[in-house]
């Protein structure tokens, strides 16, 4: 199998995020891969070990878009067991909105698929710092592919993938053929760390770097200038600050009630 | 006068207020049209005219529920093309978000989700990285898509009602062609109590609880709240997935959030950090919540729910 698993870096979380510049980007200084790629690649090694794994064959190419600090993502998801990573960078791609990102992955699987095809496309349920949720069912859009989104659990067989799904008010089973697009959840697996060993073998992984012009896309088509949204003001959020901290002396409870009938929401 | 196009998903019969707002919303903008997948009831068709629907369009196919979202969002980008919408508004949740999501690529149209009111000229505002941003943002093309949250306006119906002219549109011959098949569905039993993400109130917890939602069950229902639960609770199996709150459970903005025996780590406040009141319970003084609590109790949950409850219910007679 030849899965394609699409890793974001994202600032973390941990820390105070920021958006800066003309078109109020989210800054990247600080970035890693993004937590919830973390499933899908686990979710696509679980697919290729069940297979014989890198010897039998089996690829997980772990697939980033971004600046210089993108490998990071790449080279952490090659510690995991991503037998190989693909850079996709290109100045022009700075500020690129779901629909120009969803442009240039799409280009970019259609051009890791040309040699052999590939099988599936794996991404997480939602960057981390977006929060969109929009590039895995555009990027299905784009391919003319079946999308199977918020997996919480994944099997392939016969060319056909099928996945459970949670929502609401009903869960569900789905089916799609061989090739698509799925998202996992959080749900779908417990993902492993880079070990020792994973760490040494990373090293001699390779890393292919993709600019616009190696997956024939033109510059028009994305950054600032092929997205179809704009974000025309970004304002910081005073942070909230803590209010009344009180100690229970066995009427907290009571004094609860009170705060609330004060604030009118009883 | 623009062209509005409001997608309703299956309608049942009555409308769900958060398409009532959606129409709001809609009229707002310019001349609403509504696309409706599934029956349509002659109570939900007049609903709609008083809403100011104009015209009512409908599939030519009714499978479109057999398959994950690639055929609605055919659908309606037919519809749109065919009324002429400068500016399409669905539902925020995962499935609108998605049929947006498809639809844009259809239209070559900007999508912006998580929309939390539209100004008359199409400028959407959000909220963004984890609620630390407000910003708005605005489509560059022609026709501008747009996922909204509910609960952001009253709805409201039209001065003059109407009744709309209903009109069937073929679904492209080729939605079905490269989309999921739904195998099998399964129902889940409903709470009776609120819909935690737009619910008033939301009473939530965590690992604190130590298996037993009891107290938080019981509070929620003297306050007519939805229950809430950090991952830690759902992932030890306390309770339902679906009533996560956090980055990749639910994100809530209520007017109260009670947070009990949850020490709220990043991923919990993503999802909550937007409640207008934050009440929390810990026995830990040095939890994280506490910094963004407008009422902290330091005590055990265990003797302060119950109490709260009982005083409620004795004040509430
Ligand atoms: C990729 C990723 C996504 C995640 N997404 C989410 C998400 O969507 N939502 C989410 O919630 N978490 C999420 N998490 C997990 C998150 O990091 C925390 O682990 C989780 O929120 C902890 O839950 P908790 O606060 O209930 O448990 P703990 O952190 O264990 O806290 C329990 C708290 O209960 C208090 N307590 C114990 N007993 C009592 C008592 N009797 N009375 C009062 N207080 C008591 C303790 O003092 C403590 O503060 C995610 C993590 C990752 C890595």
């Amino acid at each position: 199998m030849k899965i394609v698993v699409l890793v974001k870096h994202v600032p973390d979380a941990q820390f105070d995020r920021h958006l800066s510049g003309e078109g109020h980007t989210t800054d990247r200084d600080e970035s890693i891969l993004s937590e919830l790629d973390e499933y899908a690649l686990e979710a696509a090694l679980q697919l290729a070990e069940a297979r014989g794994g890198a010897k039998a064959g089996n690829k997980v190419i772990a697939l980033s878009m971004g600046p210089a600090g993108a490998v990071n993502a790449i080279k952490k998801s090659l510690q995991i067991g991503a037998t190989e990573g693909v850079h996709l960078t290109d100045g022009a791609l700075a500020g690129s909105d779901a629909a120009a990102t969803s442009l240039a992955l799409a280009a970019a699987v259609r051009h890791l698929g040309a040699d052999t095809p590939v099988d599936l496309v794996l991404t997480g349920m939602a960057s981390t710092d977006g929060e969109t949720s929009l590039v895995p069912a555009q990027l299905a859009e784009r391919l003319g592919l079946p999308q199977v989104t918020f997996a919480s659990s994944l099997e392939v067989d016969g060319g056909r993938v099928s996945a459970r799904r949670d929502a609401d008010t009903h869960s569900e089973t789905v089916e799609a053929s061989l090739p698509a697009v799925v998202s996992v959840t959080d749900q779908i697996n417990e993902p492993r760390y880079p070990n020792f060993k994973g760490i040494i073998a990373a090293k001699r992984k390779s890393i292919t770097t993709l600019s616009l012009a190696d997956i024939g896309v033109d510059s028009s088509q994305v950054g600032h200038a092929g997205s179809w949204t704009r974000v025309t003001a970004a304002e910081e959020r005073p942070p909230r600050t803590a209010g009344t901290i009180i100690t229970d002396e066995g009427d907290a409870g009571i004094k609860l009630v009170d705060f609330l009938a004060a604030q009118k929401l009883l | 006068m623009a062209n509005v196009l409001v997608f309703i998903d299956n309608p049942g019969q009555a409308l769900k207020k958060s398409s009532l707002e959606l129409l709001t919303i809609a009229r707002s903008l310019g001349e609403p049209a509504v696309a409706v997948n599934g029956e349509l009831s002659d109570d939900v068709a007049g609903t709609l005219g008083a809403y100011g629907a104009v015209t009512v369009f409908r599939p030519s196919a009714a499978d479109l529920d057999d398959y994950l979202v690639a055929p609605k969002a055919a659908f309606l980008a037919a519809v749109a093309d065919k009324s002429g919408a400068t500016t399409v508004l669905l539902e925020n949740s995962p499935e609108g978000k998605e049929i947006a999501a498809r639809l844009g690529i259809r239209l070559s149209a900007g999508v912006i989700t998580d929309v939390v009111a539209v100004d008359a000229d199409g400028t959407a505002h959000k909220s963004v990285l984890a609620g630390s941003y407000t910003t708005t943002a605005k489509a560059t093309t022609a026709v501008t898509v747009l996922s909204v949250k509910a609960n952001m306006v009253d709805p409201e119906p039209a001065t003059a009602p109407g009744a709309p002219e209903t009109l069937t549109v073929d679904v492209p011959a080729d939605a079905t062609a490269a989309a999921a098949r739904i195998t099998s569905r399964e129902q889940k039993v409903a709470s009776g109590r609120p819909d935690l993400t737009d619910a008033r109130i939301v009473v939530a917890g965590g690992r604190g609880l130590d298996g037993d939602f009891g107290p938080v069950e019981e509070l929620a229902d003297a306050l007519g709240a939805a229950v809430g639960a950090s991952r830690a609770a759902t992932d030890a199996g306390w309770i339902n997935h679906d009533a996560q709150v956090g980055q990749t459970g639910k994100t809530v903005s209520p007017q109260l959030y009670i947070s009990a025996g949850i020490s709220g780590a990043i991923q919990q406040k993503a999802g909550m950090q937007t409640a207008k009141v934050i009440v929390a319970v810990n026995k830990d003084a040095e939890s994280p919540v506490f910094e963004i609590a407008d009422f902290g109790i330091i005590g055990d949950l265990f003797q302060v729910l119950p109490q709260a409850t009982e005083e409620i219910k004795k004040r509430k007679g």
